[in-house]
C-alpha cells in the first residue's frame, strides 16, 4: 500500500496544476498524558512526497497538512516524550492513517502502561476521533498483577497457551489441507479473517444474539471451505494442475480475499459489540472471562477433533489419505470426499477460530488479521511436522507460549519475530519437525 | 471521468523510478524461480536488506564527512555495502534449506523476510533503523544530490515529465535495469546458465554429471538475491525508507509482474513489472472515476480502491492456472515441480 502510494507519486510529476490551498486535507490531534497536556513531542507524516515533522505546542495541539487524498504514515517520536510516559501500545508509535473524503483526521496516542487484554478497551487519552490503523495486538491475554519476575512468566504462559490453542484451531486445517492434497494453503488467514467478519456482520451490524451469531458463522465457514474445494481446488486436481502452480493460486487468492475483505469493512480496526466479561484474578494473574472462555472452548474443540480423527470412519479414512492417498483409493476410500470433508472441517475450525480470536484479542477486527498470523501457523505446523495434524497442536502451542514469553526478555514489537526464528531454527535441525516423517524433506 | 488524465498517470509509470526498481526486483526473482527453479518468496526481504544497508551505511558512516571520500566513491561504496548485506543474507538462508525440498525454501524465505522487516521496525532499534516510521529521504540522498550533473528545474515531456533530482534518479536506475538484462542474456547462454536450467530440469541428472548442484543453486541465489537488494536501494532513492513497504505483499507483486511477463525469458520481467504498474494506475484511477460517479455509495474512495488489489489477485490465480508461461515465456521452459 505504502509503496502503490509511492507510486503515485512518483507519476505526479505529471501535474494537474494545484490550484487548491496548498493543505486542503490535515492530520491534528492533542497529546496528553491524563489530562496534562504535552508540549514539543515530535510527530512526524511521511507519504505522497510529504516529509514533515511538527512539535506539539504549549496546549498539546499539532496539525499537520498534507495535499492529497491517499495514505501516510503518523508517528510519534517516543524519544521526545516526558520521562516515563510511554504509548500504551507500541504499535501505535507508527500507523498508515488515510485521508480520504473527511478533510481533517484526528490521531490519538494513548499513554500508559501497556493494556492487559491486547488494547481493544478504546480508552482515549486525545481528543479526537478514534484512529483507525494499529494492528490489533494478539495475546496479551492476561496480565500479572504483581511484578515479580515468576507471576510475570506466569501470565505470560498462560496467554501464551491461550492463544497458541487458537493457533491450533486453525492450524490443523493446513495441515489437514496439506496432508491430504499436499497443497501450502497461504489463503489460510483468510479463512480466519472471514469467520471474524462474519461474526462482526452478524452480532455488530445485525445485533443478533450471540447464539445465533456463532451458529451462522460456524456455517457460513463451513460453506467457504467447502466452496475452496467445489470451486477452486477440485477443479485444479481434475486439471492436473503443478503443486507449485496451486501454492501460487492460493497466494492470488489471499490477496483477493483480503483486499475484498478491506473493501467490506475499511482499513481500520472495527469494535465488536460483544461483551468480553469482568477481569478474574486467578492468584497473580488477571485475566478477562473472554480469556477463559476462548481457551476452554477450544480445548473442548480440539479434543473433539482428536477424538474425529482417531474414532470415525472419515477420521480414519481421513488419516489414510493423508498417510497415502493412492493406497487410501484402491482399499477403497473416496479420496475426493475425504478432501471436500477435509475442506469443510478446516472451514468450520479456522472460522471458529476467527470468532474466538477476534474475542480473545479484545472484541475487534482487522481486514489483514489473518494474514498477520499465517506465519504463525505454518511456524506451528512445520514444527509439529507437515501433515500431522497432533503435530500442528503441539507446534502451534509451543509457539504461542514461545510468542508470549518473548515479550520478558524483548520488545514486544519482535514477538512474530521470534517465532519465526524457531520456524527457521527448527527447519535447520529436524527439517521433519517434532512428530513429522523424514520421508517428508525430499 | 477524466479518462485522459488516468491514461496520462498509467503512461507515467512506465519510467517511474519505481518501476525500474521493480523490474529490477523481478529480473533477480527471474533468476531464482525462472531459470534455477528456486521458490524465493522472500524478495522483499533482499530488497528491505539492500535499502537499510545503504541507507545505515550512507547516515553513520557517511564516508564524505568522516573519511574525505570523494562523493561518488561515499555513494558506490554505501551500494557495495547493500550488495555484500544482501550476499551475507542469501548465504544465511540458503546454506540450511537449498538441500531441503523447493517449499522449505519458500517457508524459510518468506518467514526471513518478515524477521528482516519486524527486526527494523522494531522500538529498540529506533536509533540505528528509525523504527516503526524508517529513515526519511532527505538523511541519505545527499551523495547522489550532489553527484546530480542536471541542472534545469524540469525534463521530459507529456506524463514523463520529471524534476532534476527524479530524472537523475530515472538515468541511473533504467541504465542498472538495462546492465542487469544484458547480464541475464549473456549468462543464461553461458555454460553456467545451461548448468543452471539443467538443475531446474532435473536436479539428479545434472548432478550426475558431476556438477556441485548446491553450489550452483547458491550462486544463482546469491546473485539474483544482490539484484534484489540493488533494487532496493533504488526503490528507496526517490523516497523515505519505510519497513512496512517491505511486506510480504511486494514479494507477491514481484511474483505476479514475473508471471505476467513471462519467467525464464529475458525481457519477461521488464515487461511484466511495467504492465503490472500502468495496469495498476490506470484500474486505480477507473475506480476513482466510479467513485466520483457515486458507483460505491458513500463508500470513501480510498476504501473503493481496494478492488484493484482485488484484481490483481484474481489476475494472479487466472495466469498461474491458465497461461502460466506468462506473455513472453514458453511452457517448456517452467519448471513447477518440486
Amino acid at each position: 500500500m505504502g509503496m502503490v502510494a509511492g507510486g503515485a507519486a512518483a507519476a505526479t510529476a505529471a501535474p494537474a496544476p494545484q490550484t487548491e490551498p496548498p493543505a486542503p486535507y490535515n492530520f491534528n490531534g492533542i497529546i496528553r498524558d491524563g489530562q496534562t497536556p504535552l508540549e514539543g513531542v515530535e510527530i512526524t507524516v511521511t507519504g505522497n512526497g510529504v516529509d514533515e515533522t511538527v512539535a506539539t505546542g504549549a496546549d498539546g495541539r499539532w496539525v499537520v497538512g498534507v495535499p492529497a487524498q491517499g495514505t501516510y504514515t503518523v508517528s510519534i517520536d517516543t524519544s521526545t516524550l516526558p520521562e516515563g510516559v510511554t504509548l500504551r501500545d507500541p504499535s501505535f508509535e507508527s500507523r498508515e492513517l488515510e485521508v480520504s473524503t473527511s478533510t481533517s483526521v484526528g490521531v490519538l496516542f494513548p499513554f500508559g502502561p501497556p493494556a492487559a487484554g491486547g488494547g481493544g478497551d478504546g480508552g482515549t487519552d486525545g481528543e479526537a476521533t478514534p484512529a483507525p490503523g494499529a494492528e490489533p495486538g494478539a495475546g496479551a491475554g492476561a496480565g500479572a498483577t504483581s511484578n515479580d519476575f515468576g507471576s510475570q512468566v506466569l501470565a505470560r504462559l498462560i496467554s501464551g497457551l491461550g492463544f497458541g490453542l487458537l493457533l491450533a484451531l486453525a492450524a490443523i486445517g493446513i495441515t489437514l489441507i496439506f496432508g491430504t492434497t499436499g497443497v501450502n494453503n497461504f489463503a489460510h488467514g483468510e479463512l480466519l479473517t472471514f469467520g471474524g467478519i462474519i461474526f462482526y456482520f452478524t452480532t455488530t451490524i445485525a445485533n443478533w444474539p450471540v447464539w445465533s451469531a456463532i451458529i451462522v458463522t460456524l456455517l457460513a465457514s463451513a460453506a467457504f471451505g467447502w466452496f475452496h474445494d467445489w470451486g477452486i481446488f477440485k477443479p485444479l486436481r481434475r486439471r492436473r494442475v503443478g503443486l507449485v502452480q496451486v501454492l501460487i493460486v492460493t497466494i492470488g487468492l489471499s490477496i483477493a480475499l483480503r483486499y475484498f475483505f478491506q473493501f467490506l469493512i475499511g482499513g481500520g480496526i472495527e469494535g465488536l459489540s460483544v461483551d468480553r466479561g469482568a477481569v478474574v484474578q486467578v492468584g497473580p494473574v488477571a485475566m478477562t472471562t473472554s480469556n477463559i472462555v476462548s481457551t476452554l472452548i477450544a480445548i473442548v474443540v480440539l479434543a473433539a477433533v482428536g477424538w474425529f480423527l482417531t474414532r470415525t470412519r472419515i477420521g480414519k479414512a481421513t488419516r489414510a489419505v493423508s498417510d497415502n492417498a493412492s493406497l487410501a483409493a484402491a482399499s477403497g476410500i473416496d479420496v475426493d470426499r475425504v478432501i471436500r470433508i477435509v475442506w469443510v472441517l478446516a472451514g468450520v475450525l479456522t472460522g471458529g477460530a476467527g470468532i474466538l480470536y477476534t474475542y480473545f484479542i479484545g472484541a475487534n477486527i482487522k481486514w489483514d488479521m489473518g494474514f498477520t498470523i499465517l506465519l504463525l501457523l505454518f511456524a506451528g505446523v512445520t514444527l509439529g511436522g507437515l501433515g500431522s495434524a497432533f503435530g500442528a497442536l503441539v507446534g502451534a502451542v509451543f509457539i504461542g507460549i514461545v510468542t508470549e514469553l518473548s515479550t520478558l526478555f524483548l520488545a514486544p514489537d519482535l514477538r512474530y519475530a521470534v517465532a519465526l526464528l524457531v520456524l527457521i531454527l527448527v527447519l535447520l535441525f529436524r527439517p521433519q519437525g517434532i512428530l513429522g516423517r523424514k520421508e517428508r524433506i525430499g | 471521468m477524466d479518462f485522459l488524465a488516468i491514461v496520462n498517470n498509467a503512461a507515467g509509470e512506465i519510467l517511474s523510478p519505481t518501476t525500474a526498481a521493480f523490474a529490477l526486483a523481478t529480473i533477480g526473482l527471474n533468476i531464482h524461480f525462472g531459470y534455477s527453479g528456486l521458490l524465493n518468496f522472500g524478495q522483499a526481504g533482499f530488497m528491505a536488506v539492500g535499502a537499510y544497508a545503504f541507507a545505515i551505511f550512507t547516515i553513520m558512516v557517511d564516508p564524505t564527512a568522516t573519511l574525505g571520500w570523494p562523493v561518488w566513491l561515499s555513494f558506490l561504496s554505501a551500494v557495495l555495502v547493500a550488495i555484500l548485506a544482501a550476499v551475507v543474507f542469501a548465504l544465511i538462508l540458503g546454506i540450511p534449506t537449498l538441500r531441503l525440498r523447493g517449499d522449505y525454501l519458500a517457508i524459510v524465505t518468506i518467514a526471513a523476510a518478515e524477521i528482516i522487516r519486524f527486526t527494523v521496525r522494531t522500538q529498540d532499534l529506533t536509533e540505528v533503523t528509525g523504527g516503526s516510521q524508517g529513515l526519511t529521504g532527505a538523511s541519505y540522498k545527499g551523495d547522489l544530490e550532489a553527484l546530480n550533473p542536471l541542472t534545469g528545474s524540469t525534463y521530459g515531456f507529456g506524463p514523463w515529465t520529471a524534476t532534476a533530482y527524479d530524472t537523475w534518479v530515472r538515468i541511473i536506475a533504467w541504465s542498472i535495469v538495462i546492465v542487469a538484462l544484458v547480464l541475464v542474456w549473456l549468462l543464461m547462454r553461458s555454460p553456467w546458465g545451461r548448468v543452471i536450467k539443467g538443475i531446474r530440469e532435473d536436479e539428479d541428472a545434472v548432478r550426475s554429471l558431476g556438477k556441485n548442484v548446491y553450489s550452483y543453486k547458491m550462486q544463482a541465489l546469491v546473485l539474483g538475491g544482490s539484484m534484489g537488494a540493488l533494487a532496493g536501494v533504488l526503490y528507496v532513492l526517490p523516497r523515505a525508507v519505510q519497513p512496512d513497504n517491505f511486506a510480504t505483499t511486494l514479494t507477491f507483486y514481484i511474483w505476479t509482474a514475473l508471471l505476467l511477463g513471462g519467467a525464464a525469458t529475458v525481457f519477461g520481467p521488464l515487461l511484466g513489472a511495467i504492465l503490472f504498474w500502468v495496469l495498476l494506475s490506470f484500474t486505480g484511477g477507473i475506480i476513482v472515476g466510479l467513485h466520483s460517479m457515486g458507483i460505491f455509495g458513500d463508500m470513501t474512495g480510498t476504501q473503493a480502491g481496494q478492488l484493484r488489489f482485488v484484481i490483481v489477485g484474481l489476475a494472479l490465480m487466472a495466469l498461474v492456472v491458465f497461461r502460466p508461461q506468462g506473455i513472453l515465456g514458453n511452457k517448456k521452459e517452467l519448471s513447477f515441480n518440486v
